[in-house]
């Protein structure tokens, strides 16, 4: 099913060319009325025409209304002060999430940010010349440079090596050193000198062809024209290179043979010392290079730290002379002596944390420590000669939702006194960013939300009743004071501060974001679950962060756990009104998929945890939403585990009585991709012995659909959204037919393409390519529909709605990406229509309906170009589903662009008939358009777009939309218009002037008519004379005409 | 920002010095080591720059794509990029400048004689002769709103409205004073026969004035 090439037709429908919906007038026969008609009707068609554009468009001064977009980094991973400087001070991070940005010292704001590929993550950042920020990415094959001021970048080399190996930067120390000296970079098993001015390639050393060395540490010391390389090969000898900076040529090379192998990473002490731990964690090696021989020296870790075990890690902090050795006990500072002895300083906790050494003027060096207190932290900062005392010792009170301190970065800067004082990046357990000085927090990002894996969305509180008259009357004046200023602004009266005011107006209305409900439901908490195990509500009337959580449950093990689905756990609506609602999270505490899990339960007003299920016994491979729900309204929950296991929640005996009751209706499904299988599972009625306990029931395999390895490989699958409301199951047609809609939420989208066509794009020839998607029905594994798409491949992303599924792929012929809709109709009820058949009861529509029937089904599809790769595909729900719908699409420059559904309906032609018209199909065309003005994220981006949540609001016209990556984004939208409220610019002033003014009217309009009516009865009898006068002078005119031509023709 | 069309003579004569200029150094792929290539190309924004060729502030966090995503590269201040290490085959580029419409462009890279390009925008089928990227076209995200105006007033529901009544009552009164007396008689006894409550009838003493 490729889409059809049709030539000569526009390529890019604008909004013009979309015919409004048509709609019919009656024309009266009576003659006044229709005269009143023919005067009203092209005013009649002004006022349709002008509000039946099917796009969602915005005016610019609307951004902000009902809309909010934040930007975020994530969680810094390296951090590089700009502060040297008069002017911005400013420092430049990159994160985990691939961003590299430069934020503002004195606020946190972001100057500039760009967001790299998902595959090219960060290695290295530094400053090179005082203006360039230089990064180092893909394991250290690209080398940029960023312009410092504004974030354009400046230039891109890339590093082509011989093999992997860890990636290292070494920028000259700038200002200081004469310009020319270049970047060194070891990467690829390469070392590789690029000029820092315009990124020219200046010379490569290629290590591979020195046997196979590993360059663990990259030195470039001051003012002399030497780079030092120290590594090891095969992890049982020192090397170390003496390589010229300007020409690449091996100067030196020295090495000496260590039997014992080494564990992880070689530490510079000084210029001439390094040490290592051995293989077995337990020695310590001492380098030192002297006269160009290599001197090795061991010392036992528990000659120097008594009864201290295995786990012994060198903490990279480079500090002169000094080095920091964890253990399972804590960590101790070690001084190397200038004779090489090694002597133990201090021992610390091991929670601290310890920063990089931070040059001082005059050859000092300092560093700071962290360490973690009872609601506050201790910050102090040493000097690397004098570790004895604190230089500096400040504590911070800290919120305990933000957990540990994981990194610190410290800058100085010099106060008036000329003393050093210090600053202090710090990143916290939830990815927060937090910017310390003189013992306070000056500014924090909450960066935990640039990682959301999960949303969910809770109702607000219900508002107390009893509100004071005072309020009232407030209000009610600032609500006309509003209006008033809003019609003077459209009546371009106002001022340019009442124009200001206006929009602070607009934008800060108190109604969007109070903490209740409103009764058209567009005020919500968001609540979003991060990659940090945190949990974050906000509110969708401004996007402030109502409440946050870092969920103990995540944290209480050692093992890494991490939250992997959100779930409504309870909504209270008739029982249990004065509970809170509140949400289930599911985490897992391992990496693997048999790896125990994580429950906690959360209140959704307060973020309190109010249950918390530590490591339960259990792993978690799919969280079932039951729909049945216990007396206190919770919602039961089936966790499935590795094992097949399907495990209750709530664990109470009156979810278990349900659950029993309704085991036999209870089925699910699992993909296993990497086996091309899909199976369906059901629970088994008898309780076998051998479960764990009440709350554990053996499931029983139902069905599988096996894929053939060789041609098909499943690369996505796509359900129904559980909670999706469908208005009507009839669908009319032109012809005034019928057709049923098949709308089943068993009904799963699996698409597979061939095993060749699996890679990226561009490594399959069109031939071996084969695009497969089918409709599966998850109860009984019935094959609903089986569609082929030649030469087209993945990434395939879907939308299920109602009974249609949209899905984008890429078509290999045509070179362009696809979009193809398959639409599903219910044969069986399709004689229904007969009206006859009706009344007389020979329907079926009183059978009962049920998942195991076989229903007869037709399919309809089409398939279009779309021009943009598509990152999530979304579709708007509303409350009641009568609304028409849109389409989300998150697209390759993360933007979202709503596309009306009428231009994915497969019953679109190429010439469509007057029927077809009136129904409102739109002609043809082979590729969907691309309106600008129905990018709901308009002139914003969401960088990073992983995903699109819509919630409906209550107002059956709206939807709520949510779209998450690195930024975030919200907004409402309205796919056919507000048609059942007035917009938000509706100026009920103006309405109110009108109101007045015809009433005045029709008061003056009286008052006259009775005056008038007055004198005409005063002067009934000269209007007989009038009359008479009248009728005289008009024989005087037609005596006189005659008269007139005769002069006329005189002339 | 006006979009200079591409047949005017100056854009035309600037774009045959750049393409003498770079003719050179956009070869669009370059056999590296290891099986990859290197695609080079440039984005140009026309009506920007001193020279006509440059690249406006918003095309700052311009990005470009290899393949949806697989890749993502930057543009220099020039507007060049490039892509490393792309094996041969048919590769498809998009860029992505916020308020700027961009076709996809396919390239054929190909093994067999390396260095030769052939691209095409996927949107019309137009075949490229080196890889320099112009925008469709720009994208408006907003709707203009009309600077104030009286029709605008005039067009809105209330407008018509007090246009309308206006009309009623200002204009009608007129009409039926114009008119001549015998016939505004039979008019209305025409109505009344017909029994439609006349227009005069309506207003306050209007019915009571025969």
């Amino acid at each position: 099913m490729d889409p059809k090439v049709i030539p000569n037709t526009p390529k890019h429908a604008s909004s013009s060319q979309i015919p409004p919906p048509p709609f019919s007038l009656f024309i009266p026969t009576n003659n006044l009325i229709a005269m009143a008609m023919a005067i009203k009707l092209p005013l009649i068609l002004l006022f349709f025409s002008s509000s039946l554009i099917p796009t969602f468009s915005l005016f610019e001064d609307q951004v902000g209304l009902m809309d909010w977009h934040q930007r975020y980094i994530g969680k810094v991973k390296h951090a590089v002060f700009h502060t040297q400087k008069a002017g911005r001070k400013r420092v430049v991070v990159s994160t985990e999430e691939n961003v590299i940005a430069s934020l503002d010292l004195r606020r946190g704001e972001i100057f500039w940010r760009h967001v790299l590929g998902a595959n090219d993550v960060v290695d290295k950042i530094d400053i090179a010349l005082g203006k360039y920020v230089i990064t180092l990415s893909s394991e250290g094959s690209i080398l940029r440079a960023w312009n410092l001021p504004d974030g354009q970048m400046v230039w891109e080399s890339f590093l082509s090596g011989s093999k992997s190996s860890k990636a290292l930067l070494t920028v000259p120390a700038n200002l200081k050193v004469d310009l020319d000296s270049p970047i060194i970079v070891y990467s690829g098993a390469c070392i590789h000198a690029i000029s820092s001015i315009d990124g020219e390639y200046l010379w490569k050393k290629d290590f591979a062809s020195e046997g196979s060395v590993d360059v663990h540490q990259l030195i470039l010391p001051g003012g002399s024209d030497v780079v030092h390389a120290v590594g090891v090969t095969d992890s049982s000898q020192f090397d170390t290179y003496e390589i010229h900076i300007k020409n690449g040529g091996l100067l030196k090379h020295t090495s000496a043979s260590f039997p014992g192998g080494i564990y992880g990473e070689i530490l510079p002490i000084s210029g001439d010392r390094f040490v290592v731990l051995d293989a077995s964690r337990s020695v310590l090696v001492l380098i030192t290079i002297e006269n160009g021989q290599i001197h090795l020296e061991q010392t036992h870790i528990s000659d120097l730290i008594h009864g201290s075990s295995g786990n012994t890690v060198i903490l990279p902090s480079k500090l002169s002379g000094i080095f920091s050795l964890r253990t399972d006990n804590g960590i101790v500072f070690i001084k190397v002596t200038d004779e090489g002895k090694l002597n133990v300083m201090e021992k610390v906790d091991k929670t601290v944390v310890i920063s990089d050494a931070l040059p001082l003027s005059e050859g000092e060096q300092a560093f700071a420590l962290v360490q973690h207190g009872d609601g506050k932290i201790e910050l102090s900062v040493r000097l690397v000669h004098d570790m004895s005392s604190n230089h500096l010792k400040e504590t911070v009170k800290m919120d305990h939702e933000r957990g540990f301190v994981h990194k610190i970065f410290i800058n100085n800067y010099v106060r008036t006194d000329r003393s050093h004082g210090f600053r202090a990046l710090i990143v916290m357990e939830d990815h927060s960013l937090l910017l310390l000085q003189q013992g306070e927090i000056v500014w924090t990002r909450d960066d935990g939300l640039a990682s959301v894996i999960d949303v969910a969305t809770s109702e607000l509180p219900v508002e107390k009743i009893g509100v004071s008259v005072a309020k009232v009357e407030h209000s009610l004046f600032e609500w006309l004071k509003g209006h008033m200023l809003k019609l003077k602004g459209t009546l371009m009266l106002a001022t340019p501060d009442e124009v200001a005011a206006i929009q602070k107006i607009r934008l800060q209305s108190s109604e969007k974001s109070r903490m209740t409900r409103d009764h058209n439901g567009f005020r919500r908490l968001l609540i979003l679950l991060t990659r940090a195990g945190k949990l974050y509500a906000l509110h969708t009337g401004d996007g402030r962060v109502v409440w946050s959580t870092l969920l103990q449950s995540l944290r209480t093990t050692s093992q890494q756990c991490a939250g992997i689905k959100l779930h409504q756990w309870q909504v209270p609506h008739h029982h249990a009104l004065d509970n809170n609602p509140s949400v289930l999270v599911v985490g897992r505490c391992g990496l693997s998929l048999t790896s125990p899990s994580a429950l906690s339960i959360v209140d959704a007003y307060t973020g309190k945890e109010l249950q918390n299920m530590g490591p339960v016994q259990h792993s978690t491979v799919q969280v079932i939403s039951l729909p049945f729900r216990d007396s206190s309204e919770q919602q039961l929950h089936l966790l499935i585990d590795a094992d097949k296991r399907a495990h209750l929640y709530p664990t109470t005996p009156e979810a278990a009585h349900i659950f029993q009751r309704e085991s036999e209706n209870v089925y699910w499904y699992s993909v296993e991709s990497e086996a091309g299988i899909l199976r369906g599972y059901g629970v088994k009625k008898s309780h076998s012995s051998d479960t764990p306990s009440e709350y554990c029931f053996e499931t029983r395999n139902l069905w599988s659909v096996v894929f053939p390895s060789e041609s098909e490989k499943i690369i996505g699958t796509v359900t129904r959204k559980p909670n999706e409301v469908v208005h009507t199951q009839a669908k009319v047609i032109a012809d005034e037919d019928v057709m049923y809609k098949y709308i089943s939420k068993n009904m799963l989208f699996v698409a597979t393409v061939s095993p060749k066509a699996s890679g990226p794009i561009g490594s399959a020839t069109p031939d071996e390519s084969v695009l497969v998607v089918y409709l599966v029905d998850t109860v009984t594994g019935r094959i609903l529909h089986r569609m082929t798409h030649l030469g087209s491949q993945g990434p395939v992303h879907a939308v299920l709605s109602e009974n249609w599924v949209v899905y984008h792929y890429f078509n290999l012929r045509a070179h362009r990406y696809g979009m193809s809709i398959i639409e599903i109709y219910d044969q069986s009820r399709a004689e229904n229509k007969d009206i006859l058949k009706l009344i007389v009861g020979k329907h079926n529509l009183t059978t009962p309906v049920s998942s195991y029937s076989r229903p007869e089904v037709t399919t309809k599809s089409q398939s279009y170009f779309f021009t943009h790769s598509v990152k999530a595909i979304s579709v708007t729900s509303t409350a009641k589903g009568i609304t028409s719908k849109h389409l989300l699409i998150g697209t390759i420059g993360d933007q979202v662009l709503a596309l009306d559904k009428r231009f994915v309906d497969p019953r679109r032609s190429l010439n469509p008939t007057q029927a077809d018209k009136e129904e409102g199909l739109l002609p043809l065309t082979d590729a969907l358009p691309i309106i600008p003005q129905s990018y709901v994220t308009h002139s914003f981006k969401v960088e990073g777009l992983r995903g699109i949540e819509t919630v409906p609001a209550k107002l059956e016209s709206t939807s709520l939309v949510f779209a998450y990556g690195v930024d975030l984004f919200h907004t409402r939208i309205a796919p056919s218009r507000t048609y059942d409220s007035l917009t938000e610019d509706f100026n009920y002033a103006l309405l109110l002037l009108t109101i007045l003014a015809l009433v005045v009217a029709i008061f003056v309009t009286w008052v006259l008519s009775e005056r008038k009516d007055l004198q005409d009865k005063w002067s009934w009898p000269q209007t007989q004379l009038w009359l008479q006068s009248s009728s005289e002078q008009r024989l005087l005119n037609i005596c006189s005409t005659p008269v007139n031509m005769f002069v006329n023709q005189n002339r | 920002m006006a979009v200079s069309k591409p047949n005017s003579p100056t854009l035309l004569l600037l774009q045959l010095c750049v393409l003498s200029l770079f003719a050179s150094s956009s070869v669009a792929t370059a056999a590296g080591n290891g099986g990859g290539y290197t695609i080079n190309g440039r984005v140009k924004i026309p009506g920007f720059g001193a020279k006509g060729f440059g690249l406006p502030v918003k095309a700052n966090n311009a990005k470009v794509m290899l393949n949806g995503g697989q890749q993502v590269t930057f543009l220099n201040p020039d507007g060049y990029f490039s892509f490393h290490n792309v094996p041969a085959g048919t590769h498809l580029i998009e860029v992505d400048i916020i308020g700027y419409f961009f076709s996809p462009v396919r390239v054929d890279v190909s093994a067999r004689n390396p260095g030769k390009v052939q691209a095409a925008l996927t949107e019309n089928r137009r075949g490229l002769n080196e890889l320099v990227l112009e925008p469709f076209k720009e994208e408006q995200y907003f709707e203009i709103r009309e600077p104030f105006n009286i029709m605008n007033i005039v067009k809105s529901p209330m407008g018509l409205m007090i246009g309308f009544m206006v009309v009623v009552v200002f204009l009608m009164p007129k009409l039926v004073e114009n008119m001549d007396p015998e016939e505004i008689r039979k008019a209305q006894e025409e109505m009344r026969n017909q029994g439609v409550p006349s227009l005069a009838s309506l207003m306050p003493g209007g019915g009571r004035s025969n």
